[in-house]
């Protein structure tokens, strides 16, 4: 156990699998001699050299469409885009291509390739830059979506991520890259697919906390638990495809009600698409409607004030899950 | 443009006998969707053969090729089996795709047909991505990417060109001016016509070739592909030809005369080659019927192979979505028949 941050977590994974496997390559804008828009990608050019650590023009679609190839062809490349609105640009590449191109050409390939990028909103930095897309890149089946909420998580996650043959969505946090944590040491560590985090133990409501509001979500089960006598279990899936559904059952099973937590939009959004498979799996076992807090249904704005009321923050945990035990938090509205 | 000297005998019957049945497969395929045992959308390449066997006959069969959703031609003048294209065209399970991606998404990985793309630009990142694969394991294999007129107005076009310059990468793009991008006409979507110079401000040298004309084809692409090869850098090579029928099986053709498809019709590429062959004395009139008789029984078989070939299961709808390895764990796939989920690898 090393602790450490977020970003050196990532870092580290990606220095041990470019270590492991020839190759394993990185390409992305300004990840090379700048070090990342983030710092992640620190000292790896260094390391490494530039064929494996390239720095690209900016042309977001036209780099993954290089990655598809190069993954079709025995390549492991792990490409960073510089924040999760710029993967729009690619997103051609990314559905028409990198989903489909083994159904669509009848299972003769695989491609094995990692999409890196940041989301996520409290820097500021408005409309173009900071919004939460787990829900686009979830809608499509071929994709592999990963949401690391821990420095250890973003460590295991990545490498399994490199390792696995699907093209892999990894969304990682803006503001969660200086977070600290414990990391098991060693390059064997990794953290499988499809297994949820119980982060919390609790019998009386479960809440699952996408990306970084899984913390949102541990810290709301604390108050939960100090002021209000409710005793939260917390889930963070880890990765929603494959999706570990049945640890989620099972907690729900458990304690009966469910609120579920995530930064992007609430139409289509994760949320929506769990609350429906919860209801279709566990309907007899809910005590009230499963509760969604996501970000409000607008761009994000630049405004300080506008943008920290526009994601969910503990109160707004607190309040739904109070909400499905029929109580109102005091003071909150009223 | 000046007449090349044929080649070896043995080449020119081998291309006579590519493009010979490829128009033969088109017709047929452009039949077999009146009588709806094809579905979706169909782009022949009639009119376009010699751009496609001339492209290939350049190539070594380690080489990498990529098309687009016009692209019937390339995978069998790559080696493909005639009847496992015809049975993709009808969406049956022996398909080169196993019924998966149809008429615009062909692909033959042992022939290295690098796929049938349906997004018009969208394949040429791709190829460079082949090219950056040869590149960092040190090989001298190359890519030929093709794409059609329209597509060099993409912004894949500039974007990709611009890296495989930068990367030294060892592609050829060729583009396949047919004169038209679906139904607005050259000078009407470019406002560049002279396309071999498209590449020029990233430093990517232009050729341009005759695509009704096999030879010249296969001697431009050559230089282009002995360039990519040993150079290694990309070239841009313009093949300029003409597709005799409409864009897709759905296309009235309001947009040109007939007077200019006559007009063009004069330099069939399958028509001039064989005159040329029976006129040099590589071949007889009599073997030149022979040739177009053989094509025509292979594409009879292939239409037998292709109605034989069962429909898919429909259990295997959700094969291939994904890799999955030993320890699965987790859902991956939504089944929407119903309400129940299911795992990716439970549903044989
Ligand atoms: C991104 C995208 N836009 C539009 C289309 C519809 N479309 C298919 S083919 C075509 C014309 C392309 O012309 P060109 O590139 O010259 O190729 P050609 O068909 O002549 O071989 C269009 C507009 C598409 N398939 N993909």
């Amino acid at each position: 156990m090393a602790e450490m941050r977020y970003r050196e977590a990532l870092n580290e994974a990606l220095a041990e699998e470019l270590e492991r496997d020839p190759n394993v390559y990185l390409m992305g804008q300004d990840i090379g001699v700048f070090g990342g828009a983030f710092k992640v990608t620190e000292g790896l050019l260094e390391r490494f050299g530039e064929k494996r650590v390239r720095d690209t023009p900016i042309s977001e679609n036209t780099i993954v469409g290089l990655g598809v190839g190069s993954a079709m062809t025995g390549l492991r490349p792990v490409i960073e885009l510089m924040t999760i609105n710029f993967s729009l640009l690619a997103l051609d590449q990314i559905v028409n291509h990198a989903a489909h191109i083994r159904y669509m050409f009848g299972g003769q390939v695989s491609v094995p390739l990692v999409i890196r990028m940041p989301q996520g909103a409290g820097h500021q930095l408005g409309p173009t830059h900071s919004h939460s897309f787990e829900a686009l890149y979830l809608h499509v089946p071929g994709l592999l979506v990963a949401a690391p909420s821990t420095p250890a998580d973003a460590k295991g996650l990545l490498k399994t991520a490199i390792r696995d043959d699907n093209p892999v969505i990894f969304i990682e946090h803006e503001t969660l890259y200086g977070q600290r944590g414990d990391v098991p040491a060693g390059p064997d560590f990794t953290v499988p697919f499809g297994q949820a985090a119980i982060r919390r133990e609790g019998t009386d409501v479960t809440i699952i906390g996408i990306s970084r509001m899984a913390i949102t979500a541990g810290l709301a089960a604390e108050q939960l638990a100090g002021e209000h006598g409710i005793d939260a279990e917390v889930i963070d899936p880890r990765t929603l495809r494959p999706l570990d559904l049945d640890t989620i059952l099972d907690s729900v099973r458990k304690t009966n009600r469910c609120v579920i937590v995530e930064e992007g939009w609430p139409h289509g959004g994760v949320g929506a698409n769990l609350a429906a498979l919860i209801q279709e799996q566990a309907f007899d076992y809910l005590d009230a409607p499963v509760g969604r807090v996501t970000g409000v249904d607008a761009p994000m704005p630049y405004a300080k004030n506008l943008e920290q009321i526009s994601f969910p923050h503990e109160a707004e945990v607190i309040e739904a899950v109070l909400a499905l035990f029929g109580e109102r938090s005091v003071g909150l509205n009223g | 443009m000046a007449e090349h000297p044929l080649p070896a005998a043995q080449t020119c019957l081998e291309w006579l006998t590519k493009m010979n049945l490829i128009r033969r497969f088109e017709e047929r395929a452009g039949e077999q969707y009146t009588r709806a045992k094809i579905g979706g959308f169909l782009h022949l390449a009639i009119g376009e053969e010699a751009t496609v066997v001339g492209a290939v006959a350049a190539l070594r069969p380690d080489d990498y090729m990529i098309a687009t959703y016009r692209s019937h031609g390339q995978t069998i003048a790559r080696g493909s089996d005639p009847g496992r294209v015809m049975a993709e065209l009808f969406g049956r399970v022996d398909g080169l795709c196993r019924g998966r991606g149809g008429s615009m998404h062909m692909f033959d990985l042992e022939h290295r047909f690098m796929g049938g793309f349906g997004i018009v630009g969208g394949n040429l990142p791709i190829a460079a991505g082949f090219g950056l694969t040869s590149d960092y394991l040190g090989n001298d294999e190359v890519t030929l990417c093709q794409f059609g007129d329209g597509a060099s107005n993409q912004g894949t076009f500039g974007e990709t060109l611009n890296l495989a310059a930068l990367w030294s990468l060892p592609v050829v793009f060729m583009v396949t001016n047919n004169q038209f991008g679906m139904g607005t006409a050259l000078e009407r979507h470019s406002a560049q016509t002279d396309l071999q110079r498209k590449g020029e401000s990233f430093g990517v040298p232009g050729m341009e070739c005759d695509g009704m004309d096999v030879v010249d084809t296969w001697k431009v692409t050559s230089e282009a592909v002995k360039i990519a090869r040993e150079q290694r850098q990309p070239v841009l090579v313009e093949a300029v030809n003409y597709r005799f029928r409409g864009h897709s099986m759905a296309d009235p053709e309001d947009y040109r005369s007939e007077a200019e498809v006559l007009e063009w019709s004069k330099r069939d590429p399958l028509k001039t080659f064989a005159e040329r062959l029976i006129a040099e004395g590589v071949i007889t009139e009599p073997e030149r019927e022979a040739i177009d008789e053989q094509a025509m029984a292979t594409v009879d078989r292939a239409v037998e192979f292709a109605d034989a070939s069962p429909a898919p299961e429909p259990g295997s709808l959700y094969e291939d979505i994904y890799v999955l390895g030993d320890q699965v764990r987790g859902w991956y796939s939504t089944d929407h028949r119903g309400a129940g989920v299911r795992k990716g690898e439970d549903l044989s």
